[in-house]
C-alpha cells in the first residue's frame, strides 16, 4: 500500500512562492489564473493491507509531524 | 549562571552562543546533545540557530521530537527560562512552547543583515534591562522568519504583552519597509503567556561584542541573567 | 549484472584518452585494461586530476616560504603557519561546468567540495568566499544562471553554517553560456592537527563514511558529450550531483571528532572528482603503499550498480578514512553518534597496487603510484593571438574626451560589475561563527580566529595555543578577464596587485594565495598563449608580494558557442592583520578628515592613460580594446607598503583602492559604502580639488584605472606625517580634499582644471549603486 499526503498552506497564510509562480505564469502568457498555492507531496510505502487502519495512522502522522496545523492543511489518500 | 545550549544535528550557532555566554559574559555554558534526556543543573536553556535536521520537512519540525526537547518542555512547565534563537524559535513554535509559526520570507530568499528592533513589554525575563521602546541593532540570517499566527492569537498576545521585539526603522517606527520578512505586526520575537519561554529570529549572540559591529544583543542575555540572579536571591 | 563493453578504439576515444595515452596504459598494465580500469585511467588522467596541460607552467609559481607547513600539490590544500601554534588551510576550486548545466546544484556542490578539501586537512572551516562571472545581465538566461548560482551557494553555505564573507561578481558578454563559479574555503587548526591523505600502515583498515553511492555525476566525469551508446545508456542515468549541506555538516563534525580521537586516524581523504577512484589511488600513492577494496561493502543507493559506476560516481559528502588497526570501534562509536553510514571496505597493502574487487572478483588492478604520478605531461604549442596586434595599436585618443562626467559616474555606479553586491551577499549568511569583523562591502573581509574556532582536542589533551587568543585574517578575491584578454601577462600581474592592494587597505600583510585558472581549450595555440603568459604574470606578481601559491585549480575548455571566455585567472589572497587596531575599512569616517591620494593620479607613460580595458570604455563607448593599465610591481609594492606603514602608525582612518571605475568611483564608494543596518546607510560628503593634477583628458582623470593608487583619509593632525612618510618612500602623495558633512545633504564635489566643479548628491548616487542589481533581479 502507498499513502499519498498533500500538504498545502492554509488559505490565510501568505504563500510567497505561490505568488511568485503566479506572476511568472502570467508573465509568460498563461492567462485566467486565479491563485497558485505551493505545498508539498509526500509518499509513504506501507506494509500490510488494512486501508482503514493505514488511513487512521497516516492521518495522525500528518497532524503530528508531516504538517503544522498552525499554517498548513493536509489530505491523505491510501492506494 | 549555568546555561545549557542544545545541539541538534545541523545546529550551527551552538558554539556562538556558548562563546558569548562563556567568554563575553563570563557564565557557565555547555552543549547538550539532542539524544540526552536530562538537562542536569541548568538555570536557563538556549535553543540555538542553524538548520536542525537540514530544515527538511519544515524548519524545526523534526527537532521538536528529539529526546532533549521532552526535558526542555518539562523544564519550561516548571517555570524554567528558555530562549530560542532563529531555528531555535522555529523549534519552540513547532513544539507548541510558543504560539504561531514561522514561514517563508515574503521576499522568498534568505536575508542576512543587521536590522532595527524595538523592545516591547519590559516586564519579562528577556527584556527587564531594556525599557519599553529601546532600539536594538541586531542581525538576522534566515529564509523562513515570517511570523504567522491567527488573528485571535495575535490579539491575545498583544493584550498580554507577549510581543517582545518588533522590526522597526532607525527611529523606532514599525514600518513595512523595515520589516525584512513580512512578519505579521512586524513581529521579530515573542514570549509565551507565562513569560518564561521566548523566541526571536534575530541573533543576539552575533551582536554581543564591539568588534562584531555591535553589542546590542547583550542586553537580552544580560536581562536573563539579571532575572535569574534576582530570582535566586529572593 | 550487465556485461562490460569491449574495449574498442571508439570507447577509448570516448573516454578522452588519446592513442598515445592508451599505449602508455598498455605499458603500465602489461595488458589491455578492462572497462572499469579504462574509466579509472580516464578520470585520473583528466586535466582536473592530473594537470597534464598545465604542470610545466605551474612550476613557475612561488610555492615556498618559512610559514608554509604544507605546500602546493602535497595534499588537498596548503597550510600556513600564523603564529602561536595556529595554522590556516585554504584553497579555491572551480565548478564551472556543473554550474552551467544546473546553476543551483552546480554551485552548491562546488561549495561542498571545497569545504571537504579543508576539513580533510584536519582544519575546521571558518569562512568561505567566491568569485563569479556571468554574461550580460540584461539577458533572462543570464539572470537565471546568476540567481541559481547565488541561491546554490547560499543554500549550501548557510545550512552548513559557514560565513560566506567576501567575493566578487563580474558580468561580461564573454561568459555568456559559460559562467565561472570559483569557490574558496579557509579553515583553522593547531600545528599538530594537520591530517594527511596517505594510506599509511600495512594492514590498516580502510573505511568509507558518509552517504551511500549513487550514479550521480557519472556523465560529467568521463563523458563530456557523446552519442547514446550501449555504454552511455547506463551513463545517462547519472544525474546532476545533488548537494546535501546538512549531511556534510554531520560528516565534518564526525570526522573532526574522529581526528581528535588519539591515534585513530592514519590518513583521510575526501571523495571529490571521481570519488572512490581518486581517493584510493592518491592515498596509496602518497604513502607508497597499496590499497585493496571490496565494492560490495560500499554503501549503495541505487540497485545494480556496476564496478565502473561505483568507482566513478561523484556522489557528494563522502570520505575515505584509513584507520589505525585496533581503533575500528572508535569509528563505529563516533559515526553512530552522528547517525552516519560507515563501512569497512578494504585494507592497506604492501603491493603498491590499487586492487578493486567486486564480490571477491578482481575488477581493477593498477599500480597506484603510476596512475597517480605518471600521468602524461603535454607541452602545448602557443602563438600570440591575432587580436593582440590590434590591441597594441589601439589608442584611446581616437575617442573624444567626456563632456558629461556627471552622468558618466552615475552610469558607472549602476554597471552590474561595479554596483553594490548587496543583492548577492545578503542572501549569504556572512556572520555565523561570530568571527566576521569586516563583512562584505569593504575592500577585504576580515575574519577573527578565536579559540573555539579550532577543531576539538583529544580528550584530556592540554591546550597548545595561548588562552584567549585572537587572530585577524584578511581575505580578498580578484580577477579581471578583460585586462587579461587584452594583455595576458600584464593583466595577470594586475589581478594579483589589486588583490594585494585590497589586503593592504584593510591593514593586512599577505601570507599566501590560491589561484583558479579559468581558460579555454589548451589545444588552441592562441588560447594556450593566454594561459602561458597569464601564469608568468601571476607567478611574478605573487613572488613580488610575498604571496606564495599554496594550491589551486585549473579549469580549461571554458568554451561556448561564440568562442572561449576571456582568459580569467582568479586569485584569492589571505593575509594577517597584526593587531586589532590595524583593521581598516574603506569608508570615510569623520568630517574634516584630510583625503590623500597615494600614487600617481594618472600614469602619463601609459598611451591610454589608464583607460585601456577600463569599465568606463566598455560602459560608455562599448569598446573592449587597448592595452590595459601598466602594472609596475616595484611601484605597487611601495604604495602598499606605505599604506600599511601608515595604518600601523595609527594615522589612517580609511583606505580604499582605486580599481574598476577609477578615482571617481573610489571616492563615491568611500562616501557611501558604510551600511549599519537595513535601510541605514551612513553618508559622508567629500570636497575634492584635482585642479592641480595634470591630465590631458578628464575621463582619464576621473575614470581611468591607472594602477598603484590608494585613497586614504586621515585626521588633519596626521596628514603631514603621511605626506612625509610618502616622500621618504618615494611614493607620490597628494592631498586631494576633505571629508565633509554627513547625512542626507552630503555631496561629492570634484573640481578639476578642465571642467567646472562637479557635484553629486551622495544619497542619490548611493541609491543608484545600491539598488542596481535588485532592480534587475527582483
Amino acid at each position: 500500500m502507498k499513502a499519498k499526503i498533500t500538504v498545502t498552506p492554509k488559505k490565510a497564510v501568505l504563500d510567497p512562492q505561490g505568488k511568485t509562480v503566479q506572476t511568472a505564469l502570467e508573465h509568460i502568457g498563461f492567462t485566467g489564473i486565479k491563485d497558485v498555492r505551493i505545498g508539498k507531496y509526500i509518499e509513504i510505502e506501507l506494509e500490510g493491507t488494512d486501508r482503514e487502519a493505514a488511513l487512521k495512522s497516516i492521518s495522525q502522522a500528518s497532524h503530528k509531524i508531516l504538517s503544522n496545523p498552525v499554517i498548513e492543511d493536509y489530505s491523505v489518500e491510501i492506494e | 549562571m549555568n546555561f545549557s545550549v542544545l545541539q541538534f544535528p545541523g545546529s550551527n550557532c551552538d558554539q556562538d552562543c556558548v562563546h558569548v555566554l562563556k567568554n563575553v559574559l563570563g557564565h557557565n555554558a555547555r552543549l547538550l546533545w539532542h539524544k540526552d534526556t536530562s538537562l542536569g543543573d541548568t538555570d536557563a536553556v538556549i535553543v540555538p540557530g542553524g538548520f536542525s535536521y537540514g530544515d527538511y520537512l519544515r524548519t524545526g519540525a523534526i527537532a521538536r521530537y528529539s529526546n532533549i526537547m521532552a526535558a526542555v518542555k518539562q523544564f519550561a512547565d516548571r517555570g524554567g527560562l528558555v530562549l530560542g534563537i532563529c531555528n531555535g524559535f522555529q523549534i519552540l513554535c513547532e513544539a507548541g512552547l510558543l504560539p504561531g509559526a514561522l514561514i517563508r520570507n515574503k521576499g522568498i530568499s534568505f536575508r542576512c543583515e543587521f536590522v532595527w528592533l524595538r523592545t516591547g513589554n519590559p516586564d519579562t525575563p528577556f527584556t527587564c534591562k531594556a525599557p519599553e521602546g529601546t532600539l536594538l541593532r541586531i542581525p538576522i540570517a534566515h529564509g523562513e522568519g515570517c511570523y504567522f499566527a491567527d488573528a485571535e492569537t495575535l490579539k491575545q498576545m498583544e493584550e498580554n504583552g507577549q510581543i517582545l521585539w518588533r522590526y522597526c526603522d532607525r527611529h523606532g517606527n514599525t514600518t513595512p519597509e523595515s520589516n525584512p520578512n513580512g512578519s505579521l505586526l512586524n513581529i521579530a520575537g515573542i514570549c509565551n503567556a507565562q513569560k518564561n519561554v521566548a523566541g526571536l529570529m534575530p541573533h543576539p549572540e552575533r551582536a554581543s561584542e564591539k568588534i562584531l559591529s555591535g553589542h546590542d544583543g547583550r542586553i537580552l542575555l544580560e536581562s536573563m541573567v539579571q532575572f535569574l540572579e534576582n530570582r535566586k536571591r529572593s | 549484472m550487465t556485461k562490460d563493453p569491449a574495449i574498442t578504439p571508439e570507447l577509448v576515444a570516448q573516454h578522452g584518452i588519446t592513442p598515445e595515452e592508451y599505449e602508455n596504459i598498455l605499458k603500465i598494465l602489461g595488458r589491455e585494461p578492462n572497462y572499469t580500469e579504462l574509466g579509472i585511467f580516464s578520470v585520473m588522467w583528466s586535466e582536473h586530476c592530473s594537470y597534464k596541460n598545465t604542470k610545466p607552467l605551474l612550476k613557475q609559481f612561488p610555492t615556498r616560504s618559512k610559514k608554509i607547513l604544507v605546500g602546493a600539490g602535497e595534499e588537498n590544500a596548503g597550510i600556513i603557519d600564523i603564529g602561536d601554534n595556529l595554522a590556516i588551510a585554504f584553497k579555491m576550486e572551480s565548478h564551472n561546468h556543473p554550474s552551467a548545466v544546473e546553476p543551483f546544484q552546480g554551485a552548491a556542490t562546488g561549495v561542498g567540495g571545497i569545504i571537504r578539501d579543508i576539513f580533510t586537512m584536519g582544519a575546521r572551516p571558518i569562512c568561505a568566499m567566491n568569485s563569479l562571472r556571468f554574461g550580460n545581465l540584461s539577458s533572462p538566461e543570464v539572470q537565471r544562471l546568476f540567481r541559481g548560482v547565488v541561491g546554490g551557494i547560499a543554500h549550501y553555505g548557510n545550512c552548513f553554517g559557514i560565513p560566506t564573507i567576501a567575493g566578487e561578481v563580474c558580468f561580461d558578454d564573454s561568459y555568456e553560456g559559460n559562467p565561472l563559479v570559483n569557490a574558496f574555503c579557509l579553515g583553522v587548526l593547531r600545528h599538530e592537527q594537520i591530517a594527511r591523505g596517505a594510506a599509511k600502515g600495512i594492514g590498516n583498515p580502510v573505511f568509507y563514511v558518509g552517504p551511500a553511492t549513487g550514479r550521480d555525476g557519472l556523465a560529467g566525469a568521463a563523458f563530456a558529450s557523446q552519442d547514446l551508446t550501449e555504454a552511455s545508456a547506463e551513463q545517462q542515468r547519472g544525474a546532476v550531483q545533488v548537494g546535501d549541506p546538512f549531511m556534510e555538516k554531520l560528516v565534518m563534525e564526525a570526522c573532526l571528532e574522529l581526528l581528535a580521537a588519539k591515534d585513530a586516524v592514519a590518513g583521510i581523504q575526501d571523495m571529490g572528482a571521481a570519488g572512490l577512484t581518486c581517493s584510493t589511488c592518491e592515498t596509496a600513492a602518497r604513502a607508497g603503499t597499496g590499497i585493496e577494496i571490496e565494492l560490495s561493502k560500499v554503501p549503495q543507493r541505487a540497485t545494480g550498480m556496476t564496478p565502473y559506476e561505483i568507482m566513478l560516481s561523484e556522489s557528494q559528502e563522502r570520505m575515505l578514512i584509513i584507520v589505525n588497526k585496533g581503533h575500528e570501534a572508535e569509528v563505529q562509536r563516533i559515526f553512530d553518534k552522528w547517525d552516519l553510514p560507515w563501512s569497512e571496505i578494504g585494507v592497506v597493502t604492501d603491493t603498491g597496487r590499487m586492487v578493486v574487487k567486486n564480490h571477491g572478483q578482481v575488477v581493477a588492478n593498477i599500480p597506484a603510484a603510476k596512475i597517480a604520478n605518471d600521468s602524461p605531461v603535454y607541452h602545448r604549442d602557443s602563438k600570440e593571438p591575432a587580436y593582440m596586434q590590434g590591441v597594441r595599436a589601439y589608442r584611446v585618443n581616437s575617442l573624444s574626451d567626456t563632456t558629461s562626467p556627471a552622468k558618466d559616474l552615475e552610469m558607472l555606479l549602476q554597471t552590474p560589475t561595479i554596483a553594490s553586491k548587496n543583492w548577492v551577499y545578503r542572501q549569504y549568511d556572512h556572520m555565523v561563527r561570530d568571527g566576521s569583523v569586516v563583512c562584505p562591502g569593504s575592500d577585504a573581509a576580515v575574519v577573527r580566529i578565536k579559540g573555539d574556532s579550532l577543531p576539538m582536542l583529544p580528550d584530556g589533551a592540554a591546550e597548545s595555543v595561548p588562552a584567549g587568543i585572537e587572530k585577524f585574517i584578511a581575505l580578498s578575491v580578484d580577477g579581471n578577464g578583460v585586462y587579461v584578454y587584452l594583455d595576458p601577462y600584464e593583466g595577470s600581474k594586475t589581478v594579483v596587485a589589486e588583490c594585494a592592494r585590497n589586503l593592504a587597505c584593510s591593514g593586512a600583510t599577505p601570507l599566501g594565495s590560491t589561484d583558479n585558472l579559468n581558460f579555454g581549450n589548451p589545444h588552441n595555440p592562441e588560447l594556450f598563449f593566454q594561459l602561458k603568459e597569464s601564469v608568468r604574470g601571476l607567478a611574478e606578481a605573487c613572488a613580488a608580494f610575498n604571496a606564495p601559491v599554496t594550491g589551486g585549480n585549473v579549469s580549461l575548455y571554458n568554451q561556448n558557442p561564440m568562442g572561449a571566455i576571456d582568459p580569467t585567472p582568479t586569485l584569492a589572497l589571505v593575509g594577517l592583520i597584526e593587531k586589532k587596531e590595524h583593521i581598516t575599512t574603506q569608508w570615510f569616517k569623520d568630517e574634516g578628515d584630510v583625503i590623500i591620494l597615494l600614487g600617481d593620479a594618472v600614469d602619463s607613460a601609459d598611451p591610454n592613460l589608464g583607460l585601456g580595458g577600463s569599465a568606463y570604455l566598455m560602459a560608455k563607448h562599448d569598446v573592449k580594446n587597448g592595452l590595459p593599465p601598466r602594472c609596475d610591481l616595484k611601484k605597487e609594492k611601495a604604495v602598499q607598503d606605505l599604506t600599511l606603514e601608515c595604518i600601523r602608525s595609527g594615522w589612517i582612518k580609511s583606505a580604499h583602492d582605486c580599481s574598476e571605475g577609477g578615482l571617481a568611483v573610489c571616492l563615491a564608494e568611500s562616501c557611501f559604502s558604510k551600511n549599519v543596518a537595513l535601510n541605514t546607510p551612513v553618508f559622508k560628503g567629500a570636497k575634492i580639488d584635482l585642479s592641480g593634477v595634470k591630465s590631458s583628458r578628464l575621463d582619464a582623470l576621473l575614470f581611468g584605472e591607472t594602477q598603484s593608487r590608494v585613497v586614504v583619509s586621515t585626521s588633519a593632525d596626521h596628514a603631514e606625517q603621511v605626506l612625509a612618510k610618502a616622500q621618504a618612500s618615494s611614493v607620490p602623495a597628494t592631498v586631494i580634499g576633505k571629508v565633509t558633512g554627513c547625512c542626507k545633504a552630503a555631496t561629492l564635489d570634484i573640481t578639476t582644471a578642465t571642467a567646472s566643479t562637479l557635484s553629486w548628491s551622495i544619497p542619490a548616487l548611493h541609491s543608484l549603486w545600491w539598488n542596481a542589481l535588485a532592480e534587475i533581479m527582483d
